[in-house]
């Protein structure tokens, strides 16, 4: 197996995906010759031409409706956007027009498109490139939302939203890029909508998603060391949702903590917590809880942008609560 | 018809003109011009049926109807190919119809039932075709511009040489998307045919309160897009000046803005009563009614007695009563498509 | 035909409206299309068009008087033409929202059915009553299961909520329990289930005063039957026993006599509603008596099917507390051992217990007279008498033997 980067495993699905079939394109600011922002595209437009790679201007919300645009008429645009927080600007392409296409004409028109690029906080980029979208997107019917917490499953998941016919969010993570990890040398795809177990335990649940998975797997490290097994779950896909693997991690664990990097209030992680005391209610013995950014705007200055996000410091005294030990 | 004298010279309908007098000939083709006749008599007791159902509260909803712009649908529908695409926005129930959808399955889809064109999924403002290549009517105003220049963009990855309609209301100039999916057709040469249902009104509110611009084909200046202005309100003009702009558009691969100046008699919605406008300024522009104008000339050039008009005026009102006696007899949607066409397989 | 126009609904708000200005008067041609009246709504005045053409006959809504949406406005129709108000007005009412509505009916009829479903659901879904004591629902159902009260454990957890691990305590001070989970297996189950035998059938044996009725059936058509069923087994996968067709004609029979379906109960007599006949099965630890419900409404197939299911469990020790509740008559069958007749002990509360012996050939004499060799099969009824007198139980028995004997009876 090589050790490639997170970045490096993105690239290879794309140019696999494309490789294999000519309907792909890839659009977005300056994902052509500038090889990519993020350098994610970096070699693809020496591959597939300018054609096929196409530099965008600045204009989210008409590049992504062009990608909806083309994939009407039954092409497959891979749309990058330079990061989440610049794709607020195509919601409406998004939502009303993506996400509703399918319904509203009654499956006439599928809508096979991927709208990917980096999501949430990264290290000092203070309110405006801080966002974190999952939250809003889940909310909508027809899209799918899919993350990835390391370079293995970032190429396995990447190639599936490629290959999906619907729209699909696909939210990756600027700290993340240059994480290295083993990605098999052999093609492989993981099928949307089946989470994974990052590390088994039997004394409390922590699920986590993208870049929260190392915090929660920290965590556990910590934890380990007195004697507390945390049993660490990744659902990978927001939308669809793997609840059987949540739930019978509950069932085995009778504890869970959600770990999101979002805002408490009407997130994937409220969502999860009361799925999880509907369809475990017996089960629990302690009550569902939470860490989540604190509801501000993301601060600039170091010391407060940790103090915002859910790092390990916050996360540890939930664990332990919920396992009555403080 | 030909571009206004402030259009500058690059404006493909002002090249065109030299075209117009050969293609005269075609306009004085009797059953052509009897047979559009009789389809903008159709479109318009069809859109009249539907303000009636509506207010007899046969359905709800938002209901916008196209009386006054026929000459602008057929028009441009004649210039067209069957596989050249089209989309729209939120008042294009005869636009449908025009494509290729029977208008029976257009009336069903406003009456909510399961043979309609969208099965009951779309209503008023989305009518749906992929047989007929119709994307859609499209609520969110502008938010179909940057969809054409994306089917654009498809059919020059396939090298096809079809084209794309995409109308758009005269406010919709103003929002954003308009101008990020302009520029990109013109930056790529995207076969885009943007056409400016320009009614002068958006909703309640004058364009000239709204917009910075004296004519709206000037939003073309900026992306240096070829550009045109055509009287909208007479079905000749407007079918010339469009079939050249089309086959221009097919040459070249160039997007083309055009400005068709319309007039909408009914209010922006079912619920609008049009106090905005004064009653001689709609006597004026009824006066210029695209039926009127081609009934007007085909009396003067002895193509048809007003008795012949009149039969011709009475098979479209039946046309449209037949379709909506048969959507009247439809089911509605099963309960269970509810949960369909959320996501495809 | 003359057509009267209503009162429309000019906007999505709007509930009434008034007549501004009639734009034709009574006698004036009109063409569909062509505005008629302005209405104010609640929005604003509008020009209403008609929906028909020829002559307004006749203005039924004075001008600034508001009406009801669909109220009628006036009639249209060729001149001259006589036409019927009050017919006019009565189809229009009928027909007011002609738009057809009819909705799928399996649409219709599921909506109740899922709001009742949640609903017995819901009630099913009742909390362990717990009083005032705060515990974890996991606690909750720990201490449920181990037949705790959950009030006298003490709760370590936040403002002494009582969890999980408290209740590992709770459980151990319990002997019973623990014997149960670390006892010796060789003892525990079968003592109890013998301890049940015992106390059962002592109580059937002490409380019914016994009698027994002997009768013997010729089994040759039942097993022609028998033979023809099991040849299509391999289709249907269903082998069918003669237990399954004792099964069979027993519940028939008892339909036919509710006096025997039935146990006494002191100050009354129950004749049982339903039929669930329970089956002896015999385990190297005891007897068990699982019960098919609703016997009598089976096939032959569903009958063989759900006893082999019964067995199966009984054997494998899965039967729960529902397999064996609620029988209300029961069949113990020891031919298979090749017994030719005994007499068994009533299954309290029940009121009788059906032997059933081996099938042996037997001599005979036929329909004609002869003698012939039949497979014949011995069953002993025992009744409780305080429930059921000599003549019943044969009458049954007379039903039974003649279902056995010529099982088309039974149709």
């Amino acid at each position: 197996m090589a050790i490639l980067t997170y970045r490096e495993a993105l690239g290879r699905a794309m140019t696999e995906e494309m490789a294999r079939d000519p309907k792909i394109f890839l659009m977005g600011e300056e994902v052509a010759q500038y090889n990519g922002a993020y350098k994610v595209s970096k070699g693809m437009l020496d591959r597939f031409g300018p054609e096929r790679v196409i530099d965008s201007p600045i204009s989210e919300g008409g590049f992504a409706g062009l990608g909806v645009g083309a994939a009407m008429a039954g092409l497959r645009p891979i749309i990058e956007m330079m990061t989440w927080n610049f794709g607020i600007q195509a919601y409406d392409q998004i939502i009303n027009h993506a996400a509703k296409m399918l319904y509203m004409s009654a499956g006439q028109f599928n809508v096979p498109i991927v709208f990917r690029g980096p999501n949430g906080a990264a290290h000092m980029l203070a309110a405006q490139h801080s966002q974190t979208v999952e939250g809003m997107l889940t909310q909508v019917p027809g899209l799918k939302v899919v993350t990835s917490c390391n370079p293995a499953d970032g190429y396995g998941l990447l190639k599936s939203s490629i290959r999906d016919n619907n729209p699909v969010i696909f939210l990756e993570s600027e700290m993340m890029y240059a994480m290295k990890g083993e990605v098999p040398d052999e093609e492989h795809l993981i099928p949307l909508g089946v989470g994974s177990i990052k590390r088994e335990g039997q004394h409390v649940t922590l699920i986590a998603w993208a870049k929260m998975v190392s915090r929660a797997m920290d965590c556990a490290e910590q934890l380990a060391e007195q004697g507390i097994e945390c049993e660490v779950i990744d659902p990978r896909c927001l939308r669809p949702l793997d609840e059987e693997m949540i739930f019978n991690s509950v069932r085995k664990t009778h504890r869970i903590v959600i770990i999101e990097e979002a805002y408490q209030a009407a997130s994937v992680g409220s969502y999860i917590a009361e799925q999880v005391q509907r369809f475990c209610f017996d089960e629990l013995d302690a009550p569902v809880m939470r860490v989540a950014n604190e509801f501000v705007p993301m601060p600039y200055a170091e010391n407060l942008e940790h103090r915002v996000l859910p790092e390990v410091d916050r996360i540890i005294p939930v664990i332990k609560q919920v396992l009555y030990m403080d | 018809m030909s571009s206004k004298g402030h259009a500058p010279d690059k404006s493909s309908g002002g090249k065109q003109s030299s075209k117009q007098d050969a293609g005269n000939a075609a306009y004085q083709d009797k059953s052509w011009l009897l047979s559009v006749y009789q389809e903008m008599c159709y479109f318009r007791r069809f859109e009249e049926r539907v303000l009636q159902a509506y207010t007899t509260q046969k359905f709800a909803g938002f209901c916008h109807v196209h009386i006054g712009q026929e000459g602008l649908c057929l028009g441009v529908q004649k210039a067209l190919r069957p596989t050249d695409y089209m989309i729209s926005g939120y008042r294009s129930h005869t636009q449908a119809i025009a494509k290729g959808i029977p208008g029976q399955q257009v009336f069903a889809e406003l009456f909510g039932k399961a043979t309609g064109c969208s099965k009951g999924n779309g209503g008023s403002m989305h009518m749906f075709s992929k047989e007929h290549r119709f994307l859609g009517g499209h609520g969110i105003v502008g938010g179909q511009v940057p969809l054409a220049a994306g089917v654009g963009f498809a059919i020059n990855y396939e090298k096809k040489d079809d084209i794309i309609v995409c109308y758009i209301g005269d406010a919709a100039t103003n929002q954003g998307q308009f101008h990020e999916a302009l520029n990109m057709a013109a930056t790529w040469n995207l076969p885009c045919l943007f056409i400016i249902e320009n009614n002068r009104y958006g909703m309640g509110t004058d364009i000239k309160r709204t917009t910075s611009i004296d004519h709206l084909w000037k939003r073309a200046l900026a992306f240096d897009m070829d550009h045109g202005q055509v009287d909208a309100m007479n079905i000749q003009k407007t079918h010339e000046f469009v079939s050249n702009v089309v086959a221009n558009i097919r040459k070249t691969k160039r997007p083309y803005l055009l400005d068709a100046i319309c007039y909408r008699y009914k209010g922006h919605s079912v619920s609008d009563p049009g106090l905005y406008r004064t009653k001689e300024e709609m006597a004026e522009w009824m006066a210029k009614d695209p039926i009127i104008q081609l009934g007007d000339f085909l009396k003067k050039n002895k193509m048809a007695t007003e008795e012949e008009l009149k039969a011709l005026d009475k098979k479209g009102k039946e046309r449209a009563r037949a379709d909506e006696d048969w959507a009247d007899e439809q089911p509605i949607p099963p309960e269970d498509q509810v949960w369909q066409n959320v996501y495809a397989d | 035909m003359a057509q009267l126009i209503l009162m429309p609904k000019l906007s999505d708000t709007m509930e009434e409206g008034a007549v501004a200005n009639w734009l034709k008067k009574e006698g004036e041609e009109i063409d569909e299309g062509q505005d008629l009246v302005e209405i104010e709504t609640d929005k604003a005045t509008m020009a209403f068009a008609s929906s028909a053409e020829g002559v307004v006959l006749k203005i039924l809504l004075e001008p600034h008087k508001s009406a009801p949406l669909n109220a009628p406005m006036c009639v249209i129709g060729k001149k001259g033409e006589s036409y019927n108000l009050d017919e006019l007005i009565a189809k229009a009412t009928a027909g007011a929202k002609p738009a057809d509505k009819k909705p799928a009916p399996a649409a219709a009829a599921k909506a109740p059915a899922a709001a009742s479903a949640a609903a017995s659901a819901s009630s099913q879904a009742q909390p362990v009553a717990t009083g005032r004591v705060k515990a974890s629902p996991l606690a909750k159902k720990i201490a449920a299961d181990k037949g705790i009260n959950i009030a006298t454990v003490t709760g370590s957890g936040p403002s002494g909520r009582v969890v999980a691990k408290d209740l590992e305590g709770a459980a151990a001070g319990s002997s019973m329990s623990r014997t149960v989970r670390t006892g010796e297996d060789r003892v525990i189950p079968n003592s109890m289930m013998r301890k049940t035998i015992a106390k059962r059938l002592l109580a059937g044996k002490n409380d019914a005063p016994h009698f027994y009725l002997t009768v013997s059936a010729d089994m040759s058509r039942m097993n022609d039957w028998r033979v023809r069923l099991n040849k299509e087994a391999e289709k249907t996968g269903v082998k069918v026993s003669v237990n399954d067709l004792v099964i069979l004609s027993v519940a028939k029979a008892l339909a036919q006599h509710p006096g025997i379906n039935a146990s006494w109960q002191g100050e009354s007599i129950i004749e049982y509603g339903n039929v669930h006949v329970a089956m002896a099965v015999a385990l190297p630890t005891g007897l068990v008596t699982p019960v098919i419900r609703h016997t009598d409404q089976l096939n032959i197939r569903d009958i063989a099917k759900l006893s082999r299911e019964l067995a199966g469990k009984a054997k494998d020790g899965k039967l729960s507390n529902e397999d064996y509740a609620g029988g209300t008559f029961t069949i113990s069958n020891l031919g298979m051992f090749g017994i030719e007749q005994f007499t068994a002990i009533i299954n309290p509360p029940q009121a009788a217990i059906l032997a059933v012996g081996a099938t042996i050939p037997t001599p005979g004499v036929d329909a004609k007279g002869q003698v012939v060799v039949q497979p014949r099969m011995k069953m002993t009824m025992s009744c409780d008498h305080r429930v059921i007198d000599g003549v019943m139980g044969a009458q049954f028995l007379q039903t039974l033997v003649g279902f056995l004997e010529e099982p088309l009876n039974m149709l």
